[in-house]
């Protein structure tokens, strides 16, 4: 009766019927998203915080449970990561600006400017283990022509120095943080892209319209505009960095190892390879230690992470 | 062969040399320096972690490194020379082997413990109790006719039959397919196959009619979950123990488990002590870390053949072929 009574009442109730429903779908999916990391994190630290308390942090792996410890993976894990950032992040920024900032006039140059784009794109779907071999026969053994790990052609420094460079690198620290770096590359410069896009373009040309050239331009309005932006995407990217176990198994394979890293070129493993180890270990105590592992591991991601969000918040301010 | 004998005499003569110094041998391990570069199975890394724990407790200046590259990737970087120890799940390939002469990398092959293959049902399961070679052939062959459990025996029930089975290329799946469907046959494709033995563990726990195999560490973590069935490998019904796996009872599922030493790397002294090493407290870390210690007169064996460096693979015959059967009769 009501319909045809008022029928722009009943419109009006099924709209806000519909908009009610989608709130209620949206909060649905964001609760089934955090149910799920609830769940999971809760069954992490109830498995985990058994072995949190004793030696983990200070201990190299041991065949019982109680004594094992993550020390020289964790130094590890760090030493890799830095390679990787240090590398990655001027690379991948660099790259971006190339392809936002300096896009080409020339037709083939347009041409050749639109295929890096499109591989640097579908580089980001590659799995990790393909990069893993590509590290592989890229950096540690340098395609063969530059002789082998133990009988390196060009060396600098001794390894008492802890910047040791030796060519092929074979299966050291630098190997695997450069293999780190190809891996996270493309997330890098696809990310910086999107933040250097998102950039007003009137920003740019107040920029130029008061005589700065393009390198001014870029320095100073540009890129401190894209920072945050940036440095989402590199949280991103070392997020998959650090926890990528693949690569390394391929690049170093080390998991028993008790002493740490003294140079680029040093033998180490690293926290997630670890950790796959004692999750497939038959005892049951060896899992309660590889989440306790993975605790640990998610706590240096997040300190990671606060230091890059400190860094974006001072730019956005 | 020829050019290869000043390794076997440098060997010998620096083994004679340690059993000669003995005592002061000890004195010695805080001062011994080096680098000991293992890779290798990940089923034999437990054993070869607990003695480098232990020898790294005497030997603590010696750099000594273990991977799991499994046991294919260890015999790739141990045939070119890149590794001192690879630690193998089953015996060297003839196409690893091939390539190890070609790089003029000669080895000593020994044996460290046995992980015996235990074949498990759901605990709920009460009728198998014991299975012969014949019904597992007929559960697990290509071409199996077997849906449910009346099918492999009449008076048992119409519960389908569930198989949960290793990664085909794990060393596990390789022996069980060498002792059931031969050098020819092949087993049947519809199973559940995991590269992570826990979740084989956890899909036997949870179906009722389930069967399963793994390494035995993994049923003895895990023997109030899971049921283990006798194999009646032609002289009766017989459970995977600790025991009946040493004697060679439970035939034919014992495997050996292996590392292979550098015959060149065995020569430097901290590759030498860590051999030794192994090879005395070997027997009872792998027994700690739930595997099972090899008879006495293999391990006296395996140490007189270490130190008489003898060499080469004693699980190929002279035409590459595999030499099958039970690890004491084979080696030698």
């Amino acid at each position: 009766m009501n319909n045809t009574a008022n029928p722009s009442a009943t419109a009006r109730t099924g709209r806000f019927f519909k908009d009610r429903l989608f709130v209620v779908l949206c909060l649905l999916s964001a609760g089934v998203c955090i149910a799920v990391l609830g769940v999971l994190l809760a069954s992490i630290i109830t498995q985990g915080v058994e072995y949190l308390g004793g030696p983990l942090l200070k201990n190299p792996p041991s065949r019982k449970p109680e004594k094992a410890g993550i020390y020289p993976a964790m130094i590890g894990t760090i030493w890799i990561c830095s390679v990787c950032a240090l590398t990655a992040i001027p690379l991948g920024v660099g790259t971006a600006i190339l392809l936002e900032e300096f896009k080409p006039g020339n037709k083939i140059l347009v041409r050749l400017h639109g295929f890096v784009q499109l591989n640097i794109t579908n580089l980001a779907g590659v799995p990790s283990v393909v990069y893993g071999i590509l590290g592989m026969t890229v950096f540690v053994e340098m395609f063969k022509m530059l002789g082998s790990a133990s009988d390196p052609i060009w060396t600098l420094g001794t390894t008492d120095n802890w910047y040791y460079i030796q060519l092929p690198f074979g299966r050291g620290i630098l190997a695997g943080g450069l293999t780190l770096m190809l891996i996270v590359l493309p997330i890098i410069i696809v990310s910086s892209q999107e933040a250097l896009r998102a950039v007003p373009n009137s920003l740019r040309q107040g920029s130029l319209a008061l005589g700065s050239t393009r390198w001014q331009m870029v320095w100073n309005t540009t890129l401190p505009a894209a920072i945050p932006g940036i440095m989402t995407g590199t949280i991103l990217a070392m997020s998959r960095a650090i926890g990528e176990a693949a690569p390394i198994l391929i690049i170093a394979g080390i998991v028993y190892i008790t002493f740490t890293p003294e140079h680029l070129m040093d033998d180490f493993t690293a926290m997630p390879l670890q950790i796959y180890d004692w999750a497939g270990r038959p005892q049951e105590s060896f899992h309660h230690l590889a989440a306790s592992g993975i605790l640990v591991l998610m706590a240096i991601l997040l300190t990671f992470n606060t230091v890059a969000v400190i860094i974006r918040q001072k730019f956005q301010g | 062969m020829l050019s290869f004998k000043p390794y076997i005499i440098a060997t010998a003569l620096t083994v004679s040399v340690l059993s000669i110094v003995g005592v002061s041998n000890v004195a010695h391990a805080e001062s011994l320096k080096g680098a000991v570069k293992i890779d290798g199975s990940s089923t034999v890394y437990p054993i070869t972690e607990a003695v480098a724990e232990e020898f790294g407790a005497e030997y603590g200046r010696v750099r000594v490194t273990v991977g799991i590259s499994g046991t294919g990737g260890g015999f790739k970087r141990f045939s070119v020379g890149e590794t001192d120890i690879s630690d193998a799940s089953r015996p060297i390939k003839k196409k690893e082997l091939d390539k190890a002469i070609e790089n003029g990398v000669e080895f000593i092959e020994i044996p460290v413990a046995y992980d015996g293959l235990s074949i498990v049902v759901n605990k709920d399961n009460d009728f198998v109790d014991a299975l012969t070679i014949d019904e597992l052939k007929a559960i697990f062959l290509d071409g199996s006719k077997v849906k449910t459990w009346q099918d492999v025996r009449p008076e048992w029930p119409a519960i389908a039959v569930k198989i949960y089975a290793p990664g085909t290329d794990s060393g596990t799946f390789d022996y069980f397919k060498d002792v059931i469907a031969g050098k020819t046959g092949s087993i049947r494709a519809d199973m559940s196959i995991s590269e992570d033995d826990n979740v084989l563990v956890r899909g036997v726990a949870g179906d009722k009619g389930a069967i399963g195999f793994f390494g035995c560490a993994y049923y003895f973590a895990n023997a109030d979950k899971l049921r283990a069935v006798s194999i009646d490998g032609g002289s009766g019904a017989v459970l995977p123990t600790k025991s009946t796996i040493e004697s060679g009872e439970y035939a034919p599922f014992s495997r050996p488990l292996f590392i292979y030493v550098n015959a060149k790397a065995a020569a430097r002294p901290e590759v030498n002590a860590f051999v030794e090493f192994y090879l005395e407290n070997g027997p009872a870390l792998a027994d700690e870390v739930g595997y099972v210690r090899l008879p006495s007169d293999i391990i006296a064996l395996t140490k007189k053949n270490f130190r008489d460096g003898k060499t080469g693979t004693q699980f190929l015959d002279e035409n590459g072929e595999k030499i099958h059967g039970p690890l004491a009769e084979v080696y030698r």
